[in-house]
């Protein structure tokens, strides 16, 4: 007879600490080092395309929230879950696998954090993330998020009417645009290595558009800081918008004359346009911008219909009114 | 650490040259058998990560994603038997090839389905519209098309029936190929690092017929 005792020592601690730490990297350089198209194949296909599952930590950061009241926004959705919204996104500063940022942000570090302000304003200025969550009362914005790739999500965002934070830059008169700089360090966004965007990611609004009492920069989301996943310490929400417009990790703020150019506009200058507004109207070259995926419907669920400005027409319509949206997409 | 790694790569080619010799009839059916249970273990895991619970935040997407690559591995596996051959002189694992074009045949069958039922549940005005519009679901359309007749002609018994027509029937393998890489680099949409090496394997797969049926027997001449 057998008689089986549990081990009183962990794997772990089998493997030296630094290569148990570094197993998906060594693996994938075990890989590499055999040199054979299809080890590399297997390797990538076995070992990073499994969907992230575990709740990932949330924002590595001493950052507190105030308190925030709840809004009309929203209410009757049902919500996208914490897993969900916290495992599933597209943020290539922490590579382009949707599973990437929950575990390439781990070690990201939200604060401290300042914003610059530049350009079209009265005088430059800097705030750190502390003094910006004072600059107006939080509120709570169930919005939906609908990606240009087709699928979609319902988001309990915290954050502050960008309007509020506009006020307090003091642009002048000739501010037409907003353009918001992403964090681009290298140290920390191992994705920042592979050249494929123009690096820092950079986005922009037209003055009315940030003007909007439905945008916002979100500072959370269900009740706490962000996640560094999903932009921490601040990130910009537009809610009628393809999400790529909601800039992440947000360091620069600069007010401009002329539109700027976009990181997916020169990326793809036929696929992105400025405006990006939800519309399924016009079609993308490959994704159908009719019908969505809503995420956590699961396998059976099917495709719900998209709608105009993601159903937001009502509060922003007329922002577009005698706009040729086919060619300002 | 290395070194350990390259001893075992070392030893594991050693075995692997035990086929150097042909394998016997016997051999030969335990390794058809291997190949036939290695070929269901993607399917093994989509089933087992489903009924767990794992397949992520867009299971849809995941199961797609998942059964496309798969298709495309077994077709570029099924089209490397020839270059062995070509390379080292060894036939016994052509005997594969029907086998590994039957399985990328049903896991293109599954991906399609996934597509229609999964994504789209059937809805055809919009399947219609996605595949006009989007010139990638033309080219995986046109693709899977394409695989119909094949598998629909790879029993003993067609091949019979269609004698000298089955051969370049059969060579639209090299145009499903094609069009399967070129579906998968145009779905993609900026890091294009998995489709190009799938492409790279490919074009080395086609380079070595290409070589053996052109190049060198005009050198020889």
């Amino acid at each position: 007879m057998i008689i089986q005792t549990k081990a009183d020592i962990a794997s772990s601690e089998i493997t030296p600490k630094h290569v148990y730490d570094d197993r998906r990297k060594f693996l994938q350089q075990a890989g590499f080092g055999l040199a054979v198209g299809a080890s590399g194949l297997l390797n990538s296909s076995l070992l990073a395309a499994a969907p992230a599952k575990a709740v990932q930590p949330k924002a590595s950061t001493s950052l507190k929230l105030p308190n925030y009241t709840k809004t009309k926004y929203g209410i009757g959705e049902k919500l996208t879950s914490f897993d969900d919204v916290t495992s599933y996104n597209n943020y290539y500063e922490f590579g382009t696998g949707k599973d990437e940022p929950a575990i390439n942000a781990k070690l990201f570090k939200p604060t401290p954090w300042t914003v610059s302000i530049e350009g079209e304003v009265k005088k430059n200025k800097t705030i750190n993330i502390e003094d910006l969550l004072k600059l107006a009362p939080l509120e709570e914005r169930i919005y939906r998020m609908r990606c240009v790739e087709g699928w979609s999500m319902v988001i309990p965002w915290i954050g502050l009417p960008l309007a509020q934070l506009i006020k307090w830059a003091e642009p002048t008169a000739n501010a037409k645009y907003v353009e918001f700089v992403s964090l681009g360090d290298v140290q920390q966004m191992p994705g920042i290595n592979l050249p494929i965007l123009d690096w820092p990611y950079t986005e922009g609004l037209r003055m009315d558009e940030a003007m909007n009492p439905l945008t916002i920069m979100a500072v959370g989301l269900y009740g706490d800081v962000l996640p560094n996943q999903n932009g921490a310490p601040m990130r910009l929400i537009v809610p009628w918008k393809y999400g790529f417009k909601g800039g992440k990790a947000i360091v620069k703020i600069r007010f401009t004359e002329k539109m700027p150019q976009t990181t997916w506009m020169k990326a793809g200058p036929s696929e992105y346009g400025f405006y990006a507004n939800v519309n399924p109207q016009v079609e993308h070259p490959r994704w159908s911008q009719s019908t969505e995926k809503r995420i956590g419907n699961g396998l059976f669920a099917g495709r719900i219909k998209t709608q105009m400005f993601n159903g937001y027409a009502e509060q922003v319509g007329q922002m577009y009114a005698g706009m040729d949206l086919r060619k300002h997409f | 650490m290395q070194v350990w790694i390259y001893e075992n790569i070392f030893k594991l080619t050693q075995m692997l040259d035990i086929f150097g010799k042909a394998p016997d009839k016997q051999q030969l059916v335990r390794i058809k058998y291997m190949v036939f249970v290695l070929c269901l273990i993607p399917l093994s895991r989509l089933v087992w990560m489903g009924f767990n619970d794992d397949l992520g935040a867009n299971p849809v997407e995941f199961v797609e994603r998942s059964t496309g690559y798969w298709t495309l591995f077994i077709l570029l596996a099924t089209l490397s038997l020839t270059p062995i051959r070509l390379l080292t002189g060894r036939v016994w694992q052509l005997q594969l090839r029907r086998m590994l074009g039957l399985y990328m045949f049903f896991y293109a069958c599954l991906h399609v389905i996934t597509y229609l039922w999964l994504d789209y549940s059937f809805m055809w005005p919009d399947i219609i519209k996605d595949i006009i519009k989007h010139p990638y679901v033309l080219v995986g359309s046109a693709a899977f098309l394409l695989t119909i007749p094949l598998a629909v002609t790879s029993n003993n018994a067609m091949i019979r029936k269609l004698r000298d027509r089955w051969k370049p029937l059969h060579r639209a393998v090299y145009v499903i190929a094609i069009l399967g890489v070129v579906h998968f680099l145009w779905l993609v949409k900026k890091d294009l690092r998995e489709p190009l090496l799938f492409i790279a394997v490919l074009a080395l797969l086609l380079g070595v017929r290409v070589y053996y049926s052109y190049i060198k027997p005009k050198k020889k001449a």
